[in-house]
């Protein structure tokens, strides 16, 4: 065996079951919206690439554009800007899987905190300020969590807005969640 | 020696790698400063005010800056795979990465190449790409949370995000939940899971059950997860076993929360301070919390 071959036998692998399982896949209504999205976001860096949907996937056109699931927000905020919305957005190796739809509300008296999925957002219900933001294993939670904590919930920045990941995703479903029960 | 990766929400920070000093309130690392807020930085303190109280050098830290990019968390993720070979490290811990299957694996082939092998500790981020790798069984502890371990527990979520409905979140549920990650090879060999109640738990099933002091505050505050890993990190790179040194931590950081005197407004820095008081008090008692533990 060659030195190569051996340090290649090492090297973990991921199996057919692992390989994809970090990226989703954007189904668009038609060809035409699937060339602008591609376009749109090979423009601003991201590793996309467009193939031929999975058979679970019964609508939109033939082709889909698989991208890093981990970027969700960030590459929904891009086709946004490029008013090419996506029909549906699924994870590949399960595209039948929905985003969490489950709140979690706990009641500390002057504070309240909601989680969804792995991120919990706390609220002081007298000023509305944010006081704290915990959960979440993606970089852009600390960053989100600089930007937001200690501001009125109204006024501050929201995930949709400055967060990239799916753990800004889940953030921003707590903050729609908390102004939904918060605000008039 | 303890080595500690990850990341911090300065996307201008520069990739910095070395002995980690915390002075004040900020964690310094090659002449760069970073406040501690939560995340790595927070891990970090924790691992260092520990590790004072245990006698151990300061721990080695890879930091670098990236607000969810991902292109900050490449970059380390390239620079372990060339280095980590050649370091000595007896435990890493890997935290706020953006998950990325592909560069998970570079870094795990590099550790492999070590000898003698480190232990490994995975949280956030880079917990999420070892699960979804499929190599979740080559890591010594996982230190997920309730949400976390559901994603765990999911054979089929490729994020929380995606962890379905029938897996509740819920306190109650937990050990069913640490059941299903393992039947589904989806944990790491001891789990520590963070919550309302902390369980420490390997194959065989639940090991030990935390739950005083109760703060239930604790949960809001964030940061409070990552010294938890920073403590357990430091227990077990000054050479304690990896059980008793996740039941040891849940202990000292349940106290160490209890004596900052909480709200849900607090910031984790509070909690920080009050670790070497917590953990020598712990440590007094550590012959009568292995007996209380004794499952």
């Amino acid at each position: 065996m060659s030195f190569l071959k051996f340090l290649r036998s090492k090297e973990p692998k991921a199996s057919s079951e692992t390989e994809n399982r970090d990226r989703g896949i954007l189904v668009f209504e038609n060809t035409s919206e699937v060339i602008r999205a591609e376009n749109a976001l090979k423009a601003e860096g991201s590793k996309v690439r467009v193939m031929g949907p999975p058979p679970e996937i019964r609508s939109g056109c033939d082709l889909v554009i698989e991208f890093p699931l981990i970027e969700e927000l960030k590459i929904l905020r891009t086709l946004r800007e490029a008013g090419v919305a996506p029909k549906e957005i699924v994870p590949v190796n399960s595209p039948l899987l929905q985003p969490v739809d489950l709140f979690q509300t706990k009641d500390f008296g002057q504070y309240l905190m909601i989680r969804a999925a792995n991120m919990k957002l706390t609220v002081d219900r007298e000023t509305l300020t944010i006081v704290n933001i915990s959960g979440g294993g993606c970089p852009d939670v600390p960053y989100l969590a600089q930007e937001m904590v200690g501001k009125p919930l109204p006024e501050s920045p929201t995930p949709r807005e400055i967060g990239h990941t799916l753990c800004g995703y889940a953030l921003q479903l707590a903050y729609e969640e908390m102004k939904r029960q918060c605000l008039p | 020696m303890l080595a500690i990766a990850g990341t911090v929400p300065d996307k201008d920070f520069p990739l910095v790698a070395g002995e980690a000093r915390l002075k004040g309130k900020r964690i310094r690392i090659e002449g760069k400063a970073i406040s501690v807020n939560r995340g790595t930085p927070a891990l970090l303190a924790a691992a260092i005010k520990a590790g004072e109280v245990l006698g151990q050098p300061a721990p080695f830290g890879y930091l670098v800056g990236d607000i969810g990019m991902g292109d900050g968390s490449r970059r380390l993720y390239q620079y372990l795979t060339r280095h980590l070979g050649e370091s000595g490290f007896e435990t890493i811990t890997f935290h706020y990465l953006q998950p990325d299957v592909d560069w998970h694996n570079r870094v795990l082939f590099a550790v492999e190449e070590m000898a003698p092998r480190p232990i490994l500790i995975a949280d956030a981020g880079f917990m999420y790409a070892a699960k979804m790798s499929g190599e979740a069984t080559k890591y010594d502890l996982f230190t997920p949370d309730i949400g976390e371990l559901a994603f765990l527990a999911d054979e089929e979520a490729p994020h929380p995000f995606y962890t379905r409905g029938f897996i509740l979140h819920d306190e109650n549920r937990v050990p069913d939940l640490i059941a299903r990650a393992y039947e589904h090879h989806n944990a790491a060999r001891y789990l520590l899971v963070k919550g309302e109640k902390d369980y420490v738990a390997d194959q065989q099933g639940i090991l030990a059950i935390i739950d005083s002091p109760m703060e239930e505050t604790l949960e809001a505050i964030g940061g409070t997860g990552d010294t938890l890993t920073g403590i357990v990190a430091a227990l077990i790179g000054a050479g304690m076993e990896t059980r008793e040194s996740a039941i040891i931590a849940a202990h000292v950081n349940r106290l160490a929360g209890y004596y900052a005197n909480p709200t849900p407004a607090t910031q984790v820095m509070e909690i920080i301070r009050h670790i070497p008081g917590a953990l020598e008090e712990i440590l007094e008692k550590r012959e009568g919390i292995r007996e209380q533990n004794a499952v």
